[in-house]
């Protein structure tokens, strides 16, 4: 793969409920401050993918209503429908085709709006699941029970993942739900869908994430400080849960192990200073920190107790507050990728991780972790 | 290093209104197991897939997910990008640049739909917007009806000769056991046929049809191995301005004059009508096959009844538009620009069997869909010089 | 609110997208549930090359394309290999919370079958347990013919 940087951020604030704006009006905030971040103006953009979902928007072809405010206009577009990981993905294939030098990239999304449990039940096969009525929370759920009963993972660990993270989010601007917690918090606040207790459980949430990908000979051209893309891979696995093993993340660790092999990664856990990772329900941090190599299988849980990812920790895990913190489904990953982008140029500022050369950003697709999308981010070339 | 990439096999199902004996994983899978037949390639030797659909047809989310079992993503990368109606075209798009970027030498792209598997008017109703358009406007049709009209009482076109057009193209599909209307029809008929918003009659629109289609693109390497006359793409775009109903320059397809201005100048391309060989429109509905090559720039602005009227696009003419038949014949939205790219694809790799257009050297392939949004390609059958 | 507003009354515009949906089962599929219906049999196909035999049942192998499926009867009994008791009534739900959702492998198949559990308390639920289908008595060809599993009366 050639080179190629990420050259903008731009973030809305998450939130609860956006009353004051419609879908257009956040990737409109989310482009203006990404170009203002590169020092560009929309005529130095030469495409844009934009990254939707027809249910969570309501809307057939949901594209529609963003295209124009990402500033599409009378240029090239796409829209990929996923994680905005998986939207960059695609806008990284863009910038280094040939065809364009820099490409835009949005992700946006409106939890508010819909009602998360019929939307996430829509992904289960109509023939054979969905009329069972399980829908993300309870698939995650299943996969929690799974996780734990083979690792040993206890729920006293998930819970630490939750009172680190929304300890965290209480130091991101951008973050929604900054909260101070202790374990007891977590474990005493409602069972929705065992092993997960609410406070495991990510909020429902709004939010418009952009960032702008260059080609090297782009890069250079623009007063931002590139961030370069070493590694990027994503896979799939088994749609059918019973072709899974649910408790492991067998398509994470393919996708882990390219995005290293590209990066020239050899050892994950030594040469990755900090990762941003999906972390929609607390166990998925410890399950994909195992699968992305970033500690050993099953070993997740003893570390988050030892403090190992907290910001001041051996290996800082979403310094930010994740997605426990606040999640806009549909541009989570590319919340992450932007974060990342923050940390390694050094102005995360009140979550600022001490080193910060080699980061890891993560997003995923479908139920339960079936699809992921890894990027391995640097300060060097 | 930006890779050339070309297309090395095409695999269509076979389409009808209703495919009730496989549900849509199904029928991915014999588009897809077709497609690598033709490429002379399995499933292992696919690097990546992008798949695509329009979600409110078939009320299934994270589609790339749940398809993986008929697609073949088990353990691969899959990507679905949709953009409404050019889906099929953006995904062709989207396999290209997949490959050219370097990052993957073989692409599988998958586009599909099973039309009758939900209400197509309800579910495209809720591509408007919600707050201004969705509670006054209803379904695909009577946007096109405004468009034709527009361009109606601007160039003093008739419903007869969108008429000829029906024509043409039924004619055409006669010539595709791909197809799935295969029934000549007279002038007379068409404009006979039930009238469903003015100026559109029945048999000048498209059909709702289930179906998939898929196509494997290859790098330069792997390309030239594997195919004796891989179909080269010279180049991609889109223009997927607008998203009000009212932003439209009614009459005029912008989004395609500025996508085909695009392309032929990047391909060198000055005389389009003379250059290009055939064309797989993305054509919806009869006016448009009248409308849109005005604005691809094969003929001046009102001059393109009169070129329909002169026989130059029927096979055998100048420059053949729709030999498949086209999507008044066949229409799997999803996958309906992918069969064109197909379509376009077959035609330059001289695999085109009883619909083939003789020595073809450039062929255009679009997408349309969205809030007159087009996508195109241009295919070649020499390597391009860039 | 006011504020962000600038003394504009903010309105939502309400709405539900109602797309009535009828899903071809296929031929593969249709041969499962009026198996299960008619026989009260649970039918898998299994890969002849790789030996698998999935349920759901496939037409065609997701491991290795193949299709070469030959259809096989599994076991109505199996073992629990993951669940939840979901106890909030979250949307999509058909029944009443609490409800236990269990990935359950039934002896002779590959891969597990997602369905519920009943007749068990949730905390008696243990991944490992053996459960068995309890087959509904007026059966009509859908997921619920099977009215849940419970645990195993005895180990056979």
């Amino acid at each position: 793969m050639d080179n190629a940087a990420i050259i903008g951020i731009g973030m809305t604030k998450i939130e609860a409920r956006k009353v004051d704006m419609t879908f257009a009006d956040m990737a409109f905030e989310a482009t203006r401050k990404a170009l203002d971040d590169a020092g560009m103006t929309i005529d130095d953009i030469d495409n844009v993918i934009t990254t939707s979902n027809d249910f969570w928007d309501g809307r057939t072809i949901s594209c529609m209503a963003v295209g124009d405010a990402s500033g599409a206009n009378d240029k090239n577009v796409s829209c990929v429908e996923g994680d905005g990981a998986f939207g960059a993905f695609y806008g990284l294939a863009r910038s280094l085709s040939g065809s364009y030098g820099t490409t835009l990239v949005t992700g946006h999304s409106k939890g508010s709006q819909s009602v998360s449990s019929l939307i996430t039940n829509a992904a289960f096969d109509p023939i054979y699941n969905r009329a069972l009525g399980l829908d993300m929370i309870g698939a995650c759920a299943m996969q929690a029970s799974a996780y734990m009963h083979r690792t040993g993972t206890t729920a006293r660990q998930l819970a630490a993942v939750s009172v680190k993270n929304h300890g965290n989010a209480l130091k991101n601007p951008n973050a929604q739900l900054g909260m101070k917690l202790s374990v007891e918090d977590v474990l005493k606040s409602e069972m929705i869908a065992d092993p997960l207790h609410k406070l495991d459980c990510s909020p429902v949430s709004d939010g418009c994430c952009a960032i702008i990908i260059a080609n090297e000979d782009r890069a250079k051209k623009y007063k931002g400080k590139p961030v370069w893309i070493k590694g990027v891979a994503m896979c799939a696995d088994a749609y059918f849960f019973g072709d899974r093993d649910l408790s492991r993340a067998d398509s994470l660790v393919k996708a882990a192990k390219q995005a290293c092999a590209m990066a020239g990664v050899s050892d994950p856990a030594k040469q990755i200073d900090f990762a941003e990772v999906y972390d929609a329900f607390s166990y998925q941090e410890l399950m994909w920190l195992e699968g992305l190599g970033l500690c050993a299988d099953g070993a997740a849980g003893k570390l988050i107790e030892d403090g190992a990812f907290g910001i001041e920790g051996r290996l800082p895990v979403n310094a930010s507050g994740g997605l426990l913190g606040g999640h806009a489904v549909i541009a989570a990953g590319l919340y992450r990728i932007a974060e990342v982008v923050k940390q390694i140029r050094g102005e995360a500022g009140a979550y600022q991780v001490k080193k910060a050369h080699v980061g890891l950003a993560h997003g995923v697709n479908g139920l339960a972790g079936q699809s992921h999308c890894v990027w391995i981010l640097g300060k060097d070339r | 290093m930006a890779k050339r990439v070309a297309i090395v096999g095409t695999g269509q199902t076979f389409h009808k209104s209703h495919r009730p004996d496989v549900n849509g994983q199904e029928l991915i899978n014999e588009a897809v197991q077709r497609a690598l037949r033709d490429a002379g390639l399995t499933i292992g030797d696919i690097d990546a897939i992008v798949i695509g659909n329009m979600d409110h047809f078939e009320g299934i989310n994270y589609v790339d997910c749940w398809s993986v079992d008929g697609a073949g993503g088990f353990m691969k990368p899959v990507l679905k990008i949709t953009t409404g109606g050019t889906t099929g075209c953006t995904i062709a798009i989207g396999g290209y640049h997949l490959v050219a970027s370097g990052m993957y030498d073989k692409v599988l792209v998958i586009g599909w739909e099973k039309n009758s598997e939900s209400d197509t008017s309800g579910a495209i109703t809720t591509a408007f917007d919600p707050i201004w358009d969705r509670l006054v406007f209803a379904g695909a049709i009577s946007g096109l009806a405004a468009e034709a009209q527009a361009y109606m009482a601007r160039y003093g076109a008739t419903d007869r000769d969108a008429a000829r057009v029906s024509v043409r193209d039924r004619k055409h599909a006669l010539n595709n056991p791909h197809a799935q209307l295969r029934k000549e029809v007279s002038i007379e008929e068409v404009l006979a046929s039930p009238m469903l918003a003015d100026p559109i009659h029945l048999l000048d629109i498209c059909p709702r049809t289930d179906g998939a289609c898929a196509v494997v693109m290859a790098n330069e390497d792997s390309a030239e191995k594997l195919c004796e006359n891989p179909d080269w793409i010279w180049g991609t775009g889109n223009r997927h301005s607008y998203a009000y109903i009212g932003d439209a320059d009614m009459g005029r397809l912008t989004s395609m004059e500025r996508t085909a201005r695009e392309i032929f100048k990047k391909a060198g391309i000055r005389e389009p009508r003379k250059e290009i060989n055939v064309i797989e429109l993305y054509q919806p509905y009869s006016f448009a096959g009248i409308i849109w090559i005005e604005d691809m720039g094969i003929v001046p602005p009102g001059k393109g009844a009169e070129y329909i009227w002169s026989g130059a696009t029927d096979m055998g003419g100048e420059l053949p538009v729709n030999p498949s038949g086209g999507v008044i014949s066949c229409n799997p939205i999803g996958a309906t620009g992918l069969v064109r790219c197909a379509e376009a694809a077959m035609q330059v790799m001289g695999n085109a069997e009883g619909r083939q257009v003789p020595n073809v050297n450039f062929a255009v392939s679009t997408g349309f869909g969205g809030c007159w949004w087009t996508d195109m390609i241009l295919h070649g059958k020499k390597k391009p010089n860039y | 609110m006011a504020d962000i507003f600038k003394g504009v009354e903010p309105l939502v515009v309400k709405s539900k997208i109602s797309v009535p949906y009828h899903w071809w089962a296929g031929e593969t599929a249709s041969t499962f549930y009026v198996t299960l219906r008619d026989k009260q049999a649970i039918m898998g196909t299994r890969c002849a090359k790789c030996a698998k035999l999935f349920l759901p049942p496939r037409k065609t192998c997701p491991l290795c394309f193949g299709t070469e499926m030959e259809w096989k009867a599994v076991k109505t009994a199996g073992v629990v290999q993951a669940f939840t008791v979901v106890r909030r009534q979250l949307a999509a739900m058909s029944k009443k919370a609490p409800v236990i959702y269990a990935l359950i492998k039934l002896e002779g198949a590959d891969s597990g079958f997602l369905h519920v559990l009943d007749q068990v308390r949730p905390e008696d639920v243990k991944i490992g347990m053996r459960v068995e289908a309890k087959f509904a008595g007026n059966r009509t060809a859908t997921i619920f013919d099977i009215e849940y599993f419970k645990p195993a009366s005895q180990e056979k």
